[in-house]
């Protein structure tokens, strides 16, 4: 990292990577900024309209409720996801045939269309079609996640475990392997238990993999749209209505430019600072 | 305790084979016997919802355009992610720092956020309901990654590499084409594997910016879904073949999954 050549001419290798994502983040990204000042009366004129809009999302209970109810959604399936993916990837064999299967199956999910996710979880847990639906009705619970929010919540973070874990536990298992041997054994000799193993070998060495692991989980899972969307389409009611979901209700069901530009430059935001929050914090901790 | 540790995995598979098969399950059964009665397996098995997939253009029709710009969004990321890596990695510049962490700001940008300007910029400049637009709108988030994945693994690259190379005569080209892209071959795969992944996947912004020419097979379950009532022995069909081409990409890369995961900086 330290021994990089100072040679600005490099600028020529960026360029074109320079070029493609400008043209795909700035010109929208001032489209939406464009929209958020101003307000229209519908027949595509435009008038100045400052910061009317910033503050209505502001202050508005619904956007407030989107965002309380992303915010649980996000830090319920990394409580869950994280030590999960760690678990199994401890528990993976480490040699022989097995380890091939292991990854191939559990990769599969992750390469599923998210629309067939939810899809596939719909049908999975109707109560009266479903696998899931019947066998729990079957056990006594009175479980319905098209009507009741309770089952709804459940049904989308079970859905959301499903689908992500298998990455933590790939990325853990990958930085499992890259401890060497040796290490191992000098622990052996020094008489270390399995969890005196885990606590000073093994989750040092994954800091580093865990790091991305959350930061990927974080960020793709406050910008879930999908999923939930086919699963339960925000409903009950708007009990699982997150933020991408209300924004495009507002943006493409009502048109309504202004906020949804306003809320949509909010939102950015939040994950940009809630990003950066993460990553400064775990580096800091890597460095100690 | 370490001789039960193998029930852990075997657990966790079976979790996620039951949602997989229970839409295996679906696909070969009859619309009756899917509303009329509750099996565990079909009992009246039937090939009819995949015959109507292969046969109707409007059904695989979408798969081919799904394919078409996913591929195409591959070869382009990794393409550009080449370069750029290389200099990241490599070289200090004006800038660089900055520049880096603004890509990786647009991996955290919610298509939600740009499926409206994408829709309006695409129809702007004549790309709308072409693959391209599709391919070109997924490198927005493509893009960061590959590069993020390519740097990780081209920083494990001993310097002393390109240096032996040039005092042997290389040119910049010749060295980086010759010998710097087949030694970081595994970095490449999994850039490749991630990009194929994510394109693959998506389906906000790609349903978007398309109509009838490009329209991704996704998109054409959620309008069967609607029209033509709710066909749920066709829509599981259609579900199990998107997981064809991802179970063959896996199949591929399996070696290189347990290390590429960690991209390359573990």
């Amino acid at each position: 990292m330290n021994n990089k050549t100072i040679n600005h001419a490099a600028w020529i290798f960026v360029l074109p990577v320079v070029a493609l994502v400008a043209f795909n983040a700035i010109i929208p990204l001032m489209t939406v900024v464009n929209y958020s000042v101003q307000e229209t009366f519908g027949d595509n004129t435009f008038f100045w309209a400052g910061v009317i809009w910033f503050e209505e999302v502001l202050h508005s209970s619904r956007f407030h409720d989107a965002l309380l109810r992303q915010l649980a959604f996000t830090f319920t399936i990394l409580a869950i996801e994280v030590p999960l993916g760690v678990a199994i990837a401890l528990a993976m064999p480490r040699k022989g045939a097995w380890v091939s299967v292991c990854l191939v199956t559990m990769a599969l999910p992750l390469l599923i269309p998210w629309n067939v996710v939810g899809a596939m979880w719909n049908i999975f847990a109707l109560p009266d079609i479903g696998l899931l639906g019947r066998g729990l009705n079957a056990l006594g619970f009175d479980y319905n996640f098209t009507r009741q929010p309770g089952d709804a919540w459940f049904t989308l973070i079970l859905m959301d475990v499903w689908h992500w874990t298998s990455l933590v536990v790939l990325l853990a298992y990958a930085g499992l392997v890259s401890i060497p041997d040796a290490y191992y054994q000098a622990a052996k000799i020094d008489g270390a238990g399995s969890f005196a193993i885990f606590r000073f070998i093994q989750l040092p060495k994954l800091k580093r993999v865990l790091t991305i692991a959350v930061l990927l989980r974080f960020m793709d899972s406050f910008m879930i749209y999908t999923e939930p969307f086919v699963l339960t389409g925000g409903g009950p009611g708007n009990s699982t209505t997150l933020l991408s979901i209300d924004l495009v209700k507002i943006a493409l069901g009502q048109f309504d430019l202004g906020p949804a530009a306003a809320m949509s430059l909010i939102y950015f935001l939040i994950i940009l600072l809630l990003s950066w929050v993460f990553y400064t914090l775990m580096m800091r901790s890597e460095a100690q | 305790m370490r001789r039960y540790s193998w029930l852990v995995p075997t657990l966790y598979i079976l979790f996620l084979m039951l949602p997989i098969y229970w839409l295996l399950n679906m696909s070969f059964k009859t619309t009756n016997e899917i509303l009329g009665t509750f099996t565990l397996w079909p009992q009246e098995f039937t090939l009819e919802n995949y015959r109507v997939i292969f046969t109707d253009p409007t059904w695989y029709n979408g798969y081919i355009n799904s394919l078409i710009y996913v591929t195409l969004n591959t070869v382009l990321s990794v393409a550009v992610a080449l370069p750029a890596a290389y200099a990241f990695s490599r070289y200090r510049f004006l800038g660089d720092k900055h520049l880096f962490f603004w890509l990786l700001t647009n991996r955290m940008a919610p298509p939600a956020v740009f499926a409206l300007p994408f829709f309006q910029l695409y129809s702007a400049v004549g790309l709308f309901d072409t693959h391209l637009a599709v391919a070109l709108a997924h490198t927005l988030f493509n893009i960061p990654l590959a590069v993020w994945i390519l740097e990780g693994f081209m920083s494990g690259v001993p310097k002393e590499l390109d240096e032996t190379a040039y005092v042997d005569g290389h040119s910049f080209w010749s060295f980086f084409l010759k010998i710097f892209v087949p030694t970081i071959a595994a970095g490449i795969g999994v850039a490749a594997f991630f990009c194929f992944m994510f394109s693959w996947v998506e389906l906000l912004l790609a349903k978007t910016l398309t109509a009838v020419d490009a329209k991704p097979i996704a998109a054409t379950m959620t309008r069967t879904a609607s029209t033509s009532g709710y066909e749920l022995g066709l829509l599981a069909a259609a579900g199990s073949l998107t997981i064809v081409p991802g179970a063959f990409v896996i199949y591929f890369v399996r070696n290189y999954i347990a290390k590429g995961f960690a991209l390359g900086r573990v």
